[in-house]
């Protein structure tokens, strides 16, 4: 591959930090590639785009504006409650509400025969009814709705809700899932065992493949299960009128889908409900998906023709869940002498939980990216996800890729210690290229991997200290990628994945309408930042009005890192829309050729002759005179060619990947297990930073969010019941917690993204967690193969590598020191 | 039901309440103060940190009959004249944010941080926010954040700072 033009943009200190302190290493380098191939645009042409500012919608946060769903309070409104399963697994043998009914306060109770309809977010698995209908899955399974009305009658009333139950045998593992003498959570006359979904794909000839290999490796690695914890507790408010419309205030990721299941689930048109989606208080993938409590609410308003509020509490959050899934792994790789793969076969076991969520495509997604990394000439794929009795497990930021990530880039590791190649020159001689097609029928355009990697062992002397091999001190690096938004949406159709509407009021104000959800992520300073220098305004002239389906146009949602690459260009085609009506009226009054209309710092001039100009409100004044009201409209649907041609093909592609390198750095107390990581640096081809600081931030909340996963996340549960459904023992890395993060921007300025834009959100977390394991490994000469890297695995792992010598029991340390062995 | 008086953001307010609700329900229920978040209810998380007499509490577990009398201050309050304080201004200026709902507790937190301690340490100020967790932005931004305010408000009040700077050195000496 040629040299490519590396130049430092950007490396900014804060000055104003301490020496000693937090911050300190927090140097931030963005790092611009030239990209002949794909020319969108020059850097220095762009007044608003790669400019850090303030978010738009950070005054509302930090003044106590920002009106969360929780915070929608309206007139007579009735509050609600669910009453959950206590039993894993059961018959509902009788629901009696009439006690509850006889409590004075209590409106309403709902139970499953009254909303009997099933319902997936996915078409393919609809294995859910609002309230559990003949028999309860999980520990925490809604079985019935109160609203009162206050809150507190709400909770008594659940009390005096009688239920009977009839149990049943419960199944909380994956092997007890995969046993064919256990009842069926749910009845499936194909199977006689749990499997909700098995995927088998193959690509490329696998026995040639094994068979030119120098080597074979096979490992197994276990990803333990963790939630999303977000701050915000979900919450609703539903609010049936006298119009006979509905109207759903929802802390929601993803508010068309939840509009569409409600117009499904409550047999109303859906031109009869409004969904909004206010800013929600962190969703990572937790808030994607219709919840009961939703449903329920929604049920009930109509029903009572009254407002209906319930809002979760935090233990039930947890069994909300839809989080990470556990996942157990087997890689199969096989390699010639200098490393190059000839085959890899993969293959996953998913722990699911007790409904299908969006499993059958994370399924999908624990095998579709391998590919898309390191070539991989033949690559098989055998994916399983079962039902257990467990909170339904569901997309979690990485969704699906974060498990084998874990897991690939450890094996990767593990071959390249017994190769004798360095890992990070390993990784970069296995890379995919950019504008490739993997094995798998992925298309592959922009693609800084390399760079990535270069940037993160560069600025980190990673070549000498993976070189010094001191006990107890490691350093490890891992790379990896994400999807720009999914190819398919989770419904098939034709209709493109967003929409936007730009209009410019009368006075200059320019607002712009678009279905997204803003769950912290920062999707409308995008749209407002993707605006504003699309018509050559400041970005605070723009006013952004998202996820209200009455409103804005359809966008699928804040999932699969979607929103800049897709709604991003629709706004900017409706964007651009706007510009060219403006720019035929300011031509003509300039008296210059269209072509030669610029836009910029709040005036359109001559591009030649920029003295020659009119400010933009008067433009857009004449241009209403003229042309009558101004608005565009745009939309976005990936193009065609980006997927291969076989079943299961809809998972994986994406209209552009980001990729990512991660390198740890970790100290690790050989007595204690315990590890400390000291410093995380992270470089992340974002296509192009919209919002430099945005990025950062996204790189930064991923790398903490991995971080938690490498070590101390875990969702775990006994005797079906959550161990640990409260944030004080959930374990989340507290601010003392974490080590300074440097972040590193690559820019390779994507041909198809908008502004040369592709994701943040998600990808930056994916590489962390196995980076942390790599270091560690590296540090202690021994792997730990599950996540979270816990203490007590750390010592396990060294207590094996050291031939068994129980170590826990003896105090004082060996007397020879323990070599690292070979894998 | 108990009567009390609350001295919230400089106004006074009398309210019926029930003995055992909690400050941040009055607050957001019986004021209208929705800024204040509840992030757990257990007292873990600290979304919900107020000031009662300048010092952070976890609203959701503090007895509102327990602030009779006393001066609270929510999120609502900081702004003066329509203009962000030093804090609020340094969480916008450096990313201090992302989904925004445990920032009011991050910032009342700060608030209090800095009434103390004029000009922190990275230390000083990750012990004073290690009771405020963060889903979104893995705290850095909000150290830097912290650090900001710390400077703008020092240089806003030079000449009073200045004193209480070396008042304060002193006395540790």
């Amino acid at each position: 591959m040629a040299e490519r033009d590396l130049r430092t943009v950007s490396t900014a200190t804060n000055p104003d930090i301490d020496a000693a302190g937090f911050t300190v290493d927090s140097a931030v380098s963005s790092i611009a590639i030239a990209a002949p191939a794909t020319p969108a645009g020059k850097p220095e042409g762009f007044s608003v785009v790669g400019k850090s500012t303030p978010k738009v919608n950070a005054f509302a946060a930090v003044t106590g504006a920002a009106i969360f769903a929780d915070d929608v309070v309206l007139p007579r409104m009735l509050h609600g409650k669910l009453l959950r399963s206590t039993k894993p697994h059961a018959r509902l043998i009788k629901v009696d509400c009439s006690r509850a009914l006889e409590l004075p306060g209590v409106v309403a109770v709902a139970t499953g025969a009254d909303i009997p309809v099933r319902y997936g977010i996915l078409p393919s698995s609809p294995d859910e009814t609002v309230l559990a209908y003949d028999t309860v899955r999980y520990v925490g399974d809604p079985i019935a709705a109160v609203v009162a009305d206050d809150e507190l009658t709400a909770e008594e009333a659940l009390d005096l809700i009688d239920v009977t139950y009839e149990p049943l045998p419960s199944i909380m593992t994956i092997d007890a899932a995969l046993r064919d003498d256990l009842p069926q959570i749910h009845a499936n006359p194909r199977r006689t065992n749990n499997v909700h979904k098995e995927v088998h794909l193959e690509f490329g000839d696998m026995g040639a493949g094994f068979a030119d290999a120098d080597r074979i490796f096979e490992d197994e690695y276990f990803f333990e299960g963790n939630t999303h914890a977000p701050m915000e507790e979900h919450s609703v408010v539903a609010a049936f009128g006298a119009d006979s419309k509905l109207t759903i205030w929802a802390s929601t990721q993803t508010p068309h889908y939840l509009h569409r299941i409600a117009a499904q689930v409550l047999e109303m048109p859906a031109s009869r409900i409004r969904v909004i989606a206010p800013p929600v208080g962190g969703g990572f993938g937790g808030k994607t998906e219709p919840f009961a409590h939703e449903l329920a609410a929604a049920y009930l308003s109509c029903k009572t023709g009254r407002p209906v509020k319930i809002t979760l509490t935090r233990q039930e959050v947890f069994y909300a869940h839809r989080g990470r899934h556990p996942v157990k792994m087997r890689i199969k790789t096989g390699v010639k002498r200098d490393g190059t793969i000839t085959a890899c076969h993969l293959q996953t076991w998913l722990d699911g939980g007790a409904y299908g969520s969006y499993g059958v495509a994370t399924t999908y997604y624990t095998g579709a990216l391998s590919t898309v990394t390191y070539k991989i000439p033949a690559y098989k794929f055998d994916g399983c996800r079962v039902f257990t009795n467990k909170p339904p497990c569901g997309p979690k930021r990485g969704h699906g890729t974060t498990q084998p990530r874990f897991a690939f880039e450890c094996h990767l590791d593990a071959i390249a210690d017994a190769l004798g190649i360095d890992a990070a020159e390993y990784r970069k001689r296995i890379a995919v290229d950019p504008h490739s097609t993997t094995v798998n029928g992925l298309r592959i355009t922009s693609c800084g991997l390399r760079e990535c990697i270069d940037a993160a062992a560069m600025r980190t002397d990673y070549a000498a200290k993976r070189a010094r091999k001191q006990k107890g001190k490691g350093i490890g690096i891992a790379a990896s990628t994400y999807l720009c938004g999914a190819g398919l949406p989770i419904y098939w159709n034709e209709m493109p994945h967003s929409g936007a509407i730009v209009k410019v009021d009368r006075g200059g104000g320019v607002t712009v309408y678009c279905g997204t959800s803003e769950c912290g992520q920062g999707s409308e300073h995008m749209l407002a930042a993707i605006v504003a220098e699309t018509l050559g305004i400041d970005v605070m002239d723009v006013r952004v009005c998202s996820g209200d389906t009455d409103l804005t146009p359809v966008d699928l949602g804040s999932y699969s890192s979607r929103v800049t690459f897709m709604a991003g260009n629709a706004a900017r085609q409706a964007a651009a829309r706007v510009r060219s009506q403006i720019a035929d009226v300011a031509a003509a009054k300039l008296g210059i050729a269209v072509d030669r209309v610029g836009f910029a710092l709040r005036r359109v001039f001559d591009v030649d002759k920029p003295e020659n100009a009119i400010n933009f409100l008067e433009a857009a004044q004449a241009t209403e005179a003229k042309l009558g009201t101004i608005a565009g409209v745009g939309s976005y649907a990936p193009p065609p060619g980006i997927a291969g041609d076989f079943k299961g093909s809809g998972v994986g592609p994406s209209p552009a990947y980001s990729y990512s390198a991660c390198v740890a750095e970790v100290d690790v107390d050989l007595e204690t297990g315990a590890v400390t990581v000291e410093k995380i640096t992270l470089a992340h081809d974002v296509g192009r930073a919209i919002n430099p600081d945005s990025v950062e931030g996204q790189i930064e909340g991923g790398v903490y969010m991995g971080l938690g996963e490498a070590l101390m996340e875990e969702q775990i549960f006994r005797a079906g019941e959550h161990k640990i459904p409260n944030l004080l023992d959930y374990k989340t890395p507290t601010i003392l917690d974490m080590p300074p993060v440097e972040s590193i921007i690559i820019e390779t300025d994507d041909a198809e993204g908008p502004f040369g834009a592709k994701e943040a959100g998600q990808g930056p977390l994916n590489p962390v967690i196995p980076a942390i394991a790599n270091a560690v490994a590296d540090a202690i000469g021994a792997r730990v193969y599950s996540t979270p890297v816990t203490p007590e695995k750390v010592l396990k792992a060294l207590d094996a590598a050291s031939g068994g010598v129980l170590r826990l029991r003896k105090p004082a340390p060996p007397a020879t020191p323990r070599e690292p062995v070979a894998p | 039901m108990h009567a009390v008086t609350l001295h919230v953001n400089g106004s006074t307010h009398r309210v019926v309440i029930d003995p055992v609700a909690s400050l941040l329900r009055v607050l957001r229920d019986e004021l209208g103060l929705t800024g204040t978040k509840e992030g757990c209810g257990t007292g873990y998380c600290g979304a919900c940190t107020v000031l009662v007499e300048e010092l952070p509490v976890n609203s959701c577990l503090y007895f509102a009959v327990d602030a009779d009398h006393k001066r609270v201050t929510t999120i609502e309050g900081l702004s003066q004249d329509g203009s962000l304080s030093h804090v609020q201004q340094a969480f916008v200026d450096n990313g201090g944010l992302q989904c925004g709902y445990c920032t009011p507790g991050m910032i009342l937190t700060t608030q209090a941080l800095l009434d103390d301690d004029p000009d922190p340490s990275s230390e000083h100020i990750r012990a004073s926010l290690s009771g405020n967790l963060c889903r979104c932005t893995g705290y850095q931004s909000i150290v830097k954040s912290v650090h900001a305010a710390a400077k703008a408000k020092n240089e806003s009040e030079a000449p009073k700072k200045a004193v209480r700077g070396r008042t304060r050195v002193r006395s540790r000496a």
